[in-house]
């Protein structure tokens, strides 16, 4: 039995199971917690299109689209450096891992922005909130679920940028290798989901008016 | 049937009688199977018990008959059941086209009920013997729920929403009247009576005291006074849709929609009118959100309502706009 | 061979990853949080001994009600066999020297510690008085006490009830001794297994109602907020769709310890293995499928009533199968009557009821009229007191000689069964009755025809506490002057008997290896050996 192998697992073959599967459940779990909100927006979207769809245009579809962006190209960095460690090319790793959370960084950047320009234009939920719109409290209702939604994948990412840190500084001191790449590639699987939850955001929030 | 027994809640209306059936026919379900399962437990645990000298040869672990068998005839009696349940359910949510109407409002901790004839109650509603009733409901505060146990009817009230009941009292006499939504301090204090009384006496009743206002001639004042009859009465020279016969029909909308006049529908159109713009006009119409209250809306609703023939069969539920 | 008892200093528990440990943690914790949550309902008791509400104030009383239920369903209810009995057995069980994630599991108790630090944290500053249910927007916007800090406290102790169902799926997965196929699992393992799957898809959408709740107000504006538009009814959907799933977390661990009892103390193979695993799993999936039921009076539609009503009514079924095999299993069985078997026996039968009832107030003719009152009342504590309590007190007596290496005293313990069992029925079933006559729950005064089931109720309920109060007073006992416990007391089936009582820190000596299905028993073979005095001989005799 190897050093990798805590003591109550028999094989490392049984370890690697073990934890891949737990990091599924995790990732399950991660569907139903976004899953209350997605449920939430999806009711107030059929109750009121039309506010729904006003709202959406006072989103930036450029900063949106370009994030997206940022964040499928860093999970190509992130699935480079799940190769890399299966390759055993130390350097390379690290190298995508860093490029990974650059990348995280610069989409909390423009979010930030985008949360920025919210509040200047009174568009922050709130005793502060003002909007010229047919019915303001509606609006009102799409930009709570906008900030709590995106706020919510933002700590995600959050700490997706500290727990990716991490490993590329373990992988970089060599405690983390070939042999023991499991956490390699369950902080990917994380990092993709992460992703992927934009990925539904991007459209429900910022599309939601855009037909036509 | 269960009013029988003595000091037991009495069973107020026909329905009240349909739904204690219901519960004594599951009862009765309940005791057939709490002793198919008790009498061959206390038989086993008897016949079997350590020391016994029976026959214990080749015992069984499992048959699939057997498991099919236990499957599906609990499986039929559960689907009989429901449907009877659902049964009683759908009379005790459909009023009849004739009730009279209560307006109801409920607030940390009391009922404010309106008589169509205009006069006001609190904690406390008259209703003839004979004639359904049907209470509106919608709260100004927190969720409260609506409960008349001899009637066997609850519903919450909601705010923002309107639900209602309907019962049919056919026994005078005073019956509690609960709030059973948790809300707040002293929600065991949100407590009144029903009082069922003749109608000759109700008639009576309904004139005491100073001189009322019916609840539609209220509505009317209101809908002057509030500057609707402005724009909506026929002669105007702002186009607004006229409302004569509106209330209770389908309305096709500007967004192609089509949605059914009904209490939820005339109150948006109050405090939101841009929510749901009839096809064919234009979005002229100010909010009145905050300029009045829950029970001045409803005042309005009931002489909208008058200016139709035909009322819907129920405000229950569907909050689709 | 050192045994996991073997070190006594602070350190070696508090920073133990033994799962055998922690489940002992948790006891300690959760037995702390049931004596604070009786006693808020002694004092509701007390308090409605009377109907003017002349004990305690009304917010005072709408803060005992609200304290009671947190603190019984998230703080013992739902971790007391899962995370207590489970957490001891499950490696145990399957032949594991642990669960996949010992550290994981320690982090869940400090989770769980710390979750319930917030919760005492908001009951010593003045409590929280919006019921457990924590409905909008009373909970939202009216209320002005603490429940920020109490929402937190659950949200916390949610995720240590996720970290454990996260961690007992992926140790059933992976974790299994060589020959321990699927189907020679112990039914209690599987019971773990379906309540961990909920635990896991359930737990976070509760988690989110609750922290948009906290969100709410904190910025004063939020969903459930009706001048936004907002549906306060949502939060009910949401809550629901956690806290029903959430009943079948609280008693399907329940359903898996009777399994294990039933078939040690009539000496016979279960009856109908596959279905009662089965009937599990269709438990977990039905399970989220029938939260409408709680609100048929809420004003959704009511053709969503109707298929709410009829989901939960199937949801009844694998219930009902359930009970049907455990009784015939007692068939040609070799019986004896020790406390676990009583706690057994009196789970089937206040179940059954508990059950039944659950069906009343499934129809939704009826369900108009008793919603809300203490029918309800009474019928879920038929589930979770007659239910979930019993079989945690017969698991606990059960494994107790495992657990400690001791023996309890088995005519106290018939006492305490007895005792509970009689005070339990006197104290809930006249709550059917006032709750079908009318009586709402959550009132702190009351109209006066109500009194005399009052009474009852409270009477039964200081015989009850004997119930409990006695258990608490022998297995303390037990632990010093207790008879030392061999391997194997019971002469039971199962891989955590054949290992020394109490067992070693590695669980094993040596890999045991399986060949067996999990309830090998045979009665006659029990009635030889009984003859010759290797079993207990006479019916309800001391081992």
């Amino acid at each position: 039995m190897n050093q990798w192998v805590a003591h109550q697992f028999n094989s490392s073959a049984q370890q690697r199971e073990a934890v891949t599967l737990g990091m599924w459940i995790f990732l399950a779990t991660e569907v139903l917690f976004f899953g209350g909100l997605f449920a939430a927006y999806t009711v107030y979207r059929h109750n009121f299109p039309e506010q729904f769809h006003e709202a959406s245009h006072h989103l930036d579809i450029v900063l949106g689209a370009v994030n997206t962006g940022v964040l499928l190209v860093s999970s190509f960095f992130m699935a480079m450096a799940v190769w890399s460690i299966q390759a055993g090319r130390r350097k390379l790793v690290v190298l995508n891992l860093v490029m990974t959370v650059l990348l995280a960084i610069a989409f909390l950047g423009i979010k930030g922005f985008e949360y920025h320009h919210k509040f200047v234009e009174h568009l922050v939920p709130g005793s502060g909130f003002h909007y010229d719109g047919d019915w303001p409290g509606r609006a009102e209702m799409f930009f709570w679920l906008y900030f709590v939604m995106t706020g919510l994948h933002a700590i995600h990412v959050i700490i997706g940028i500290v727990v990716i840190s991490v490993m590329a500084g373990l992988v970089w001191s060599g405690r983390i290798g070939r042999e023991n790449d499991a956490a390699v590639e369950l902080t990917g699987l994380y990092w993709h989901f992460v992703d992927i939850v934009w990925v539904f955001l991007f459209p429900l929030l910022y599309l939601a008016g855009a037909r036509g | 049937m269960l009013a029988t027994f003595p000091g037991f809640t009495p069973e107020a209306s026909k329905m009240a009688g349909e739904v204690d059936t219901l519960f004594l026919g599951l009862i009765g379900v309940t005791i057939f199977f709490t002793l198919v399962v008790a009498l061959p437990i206390v038989y086993f645990c008897i016949r079997y018990r350590r020391g016994s000298s029976v026959d214990r040869s080749s015992p069984s672990s499992g048959s699939n008959l057997v498991e099919a068998g236990w499957t599906i005839l609990p499986l039929c009696i559960a689907l009989g059941l429901f449907a009877w349940g659902a049964v009683v359910y759908f009379h005790l949510e459909r009023p009849p086209r004739d009730a009279l109407e209560i307006q109801v409002v409920g607030k940390q901790w009391m009922w404010k009920l309106q008589h169509a004839e205009g006069r006001r109650e609190i904690n406390a509603l008259h209703v003839p013997q004979g004639k359904a009733v049907r209470v509106l409901l919608t709260s100004q505060d927190v969720i409260h729920s609506f409960y008349l146990p001899a009637f066997r009817v609850k519903q919450d009230a909601v705010p923002g929403r309107y639900t209602s009941i309907w019962f049919k009292p056919d026994r005078p006499g005073r019956y509690h009247l609960f709030c059973a939504e948790y809300c707040g301090t002293n929600h065991s204090r949100m407590v009144g009576y029903v009082e069922v009384m003749p109608p000759s006496d109700y008639e009576r009743w309904l004139t005491e005291g100073e001189e009322q206002e019916s609840v539609i001639t209220a509505g009317k004042r209101l809908f002057s006074a509030h500057g609707c009859s402005g724009c909506h009465e026929n002669s105007s020279v702002v186009r607004a849709p006229a409302l004569q016969g509106v209330f209770g029909r389908r309305i096709a909308l500007q967004n192609g929609a089509t949605v059914l006049a009904d209490e939820m529908y005339v109150r948006d159109s109050i405090l939101r009118p841009a929510s749901a713009i009839t096809a064919g006009y234009e979005n002229l119409m100010p909010s009145y959100e905050g300029q009045m209250s829950e029970g001045e809306i409803m005042q309005i609703i009931s002489y909208l309502k008058s200016l139709s023939d035909t009322s819907p069969s129920g405000a229950k539920g569907d909050p689709k706009k | 061979m050192t045994t996991y008892l073997e070190k006594h200093s602070w350190g070696s528990w508090l920073l133990t990853r033994d799962h055998k440990r922690i489940g002992i943690l948790y006891l300690y914790v959760i037995l702390f949080f049931f004596v604070i949550a009786s006693v808020a309902a002694g004092l509701m008791r007390l308090e409605l001994l009377t109907p003017a509400g002349d004990l305690v104030t009304s917010d005072t009383y709408n803060k005992l009600f609200t304290l009671h239920g947190v603190l019984m369903v998230w703080f013992f209810l739902v971790p007391s066999i899962p995370a207590v009995l489970g957490n001891f057995l499950l490696p145990l069980m399957i032949g594991a020297r642990d669960v996949a994630f010992p550290k994981l599991n320690l982090t869940s108790w400090y989770i769980f510690v710390a979750g319930g630090l917030c919760a005492l944290w908001a009951l010593l500053h003045g409590g929280v008085d919006t019921g457990w249910t924590f409905y909008t927007p009373y909970s939202s916007t009216y209320a002005n006490t603490h429940v920020i800090v109490m929402a937190a406290a659950i949200f916390v102790a949610g995720f240590s009830s996720i970290v454990t169902g996260l961690n007992f799926m992926v140790t059933i997965h992976t974790m299994r001794a060589p020959g321990m196929g699927w189907f020679r699992l112990p039914l209690f393992v599987w019971s773990l297994y379906a309540t961990s799957l909920i635990m896991v898809l359930a737990t976070p959408v509760l988690a989110i109602t609750l922290a948009l709740l906290v969100v709410e107000r904190l910025w004063g504006v939020g969903i459930f907020d009706p001048h936004l538009g907002g549906d306060p009814v949502l939060f009910q959907h949401l809550f629901w769709f956690y806290s029903h799933p959430a009943v079948y977390i609280m008693i399907l661990p329940g359903m898996g310890v009777i399994s294990e009892l039933i078939t040690c103390f009539a000496r016979k193979k279960i009856f109908g293995y596959n279905f009662i695993a089965f009937s599990s799993m269709a438990i977990a999936m039905l399970g989220f499928l029938v939260w409408g039921h709680h609100m048929f009076v809420s004003s959704q539609s009511i053709y969503a009533g109707m298929v709410f009503s009829l989901l939960s009514f199937l949801v009844s079924i694998p219930s009902a199968i359930k009970v049907f095999n455990w009784t015939a299993t007692l068939y040609k069985g070799s019986i004896v009557f020790q406390t676990p078997m009583l706690y057994a026996l009196g789970f089937i039968g206040l179940f059954t009821i508990g059950g039944m009832t659950g069906l009343i107030l499934a129809s939704l003719g009826v369900d108009v009229h008793v919603h809300d009152t203490y029918f309800v009342v009474a019928h879920f504590h038929y589930i979770m007191v007659g239910g979930m309590v019993l079989a945690f007190l017969g698991g606990l007596h059960y494994w107790w000689p495992k657990i400690t290496g001791r023996m309890y005293p088995e005519l106290m313990g018939k006492l305490a069964a007895v005792l509970g069992f009689v005070g339990f029925n006197f104290t809930f079933f006249p709550q059917f009755i006032m709750g079908y006559m009318g009586m709402p729950r959550r009132y702190h005064a009351y109209p006066p025809e109500f009194q005399v089931f009052h009474v009852l109720s409270t009477a039964g309920a200081s015989i009850l506490a004997c119930g409990y109060l006695l258990p608490m007073g022998y297995f303390i006992w037990s632990l010093r002057y207790g008879r030392k416990a061999t391997a194997n007391p019971w002469d039971a089936t199962g891989l955590e008997w054949q290992t020394p009582s109490p067992p070693p820190t590695d669980n094993f000596n040596a890999q045991p290896v399986v060949t067996t299905g999990p309830y090998e028993y045979d009665a006659e073979e029990a009635e030889r050996r009984a003859k010759i005095g290797l079993l207990p001989q006479t019916p309800g005799g001391a081992s």
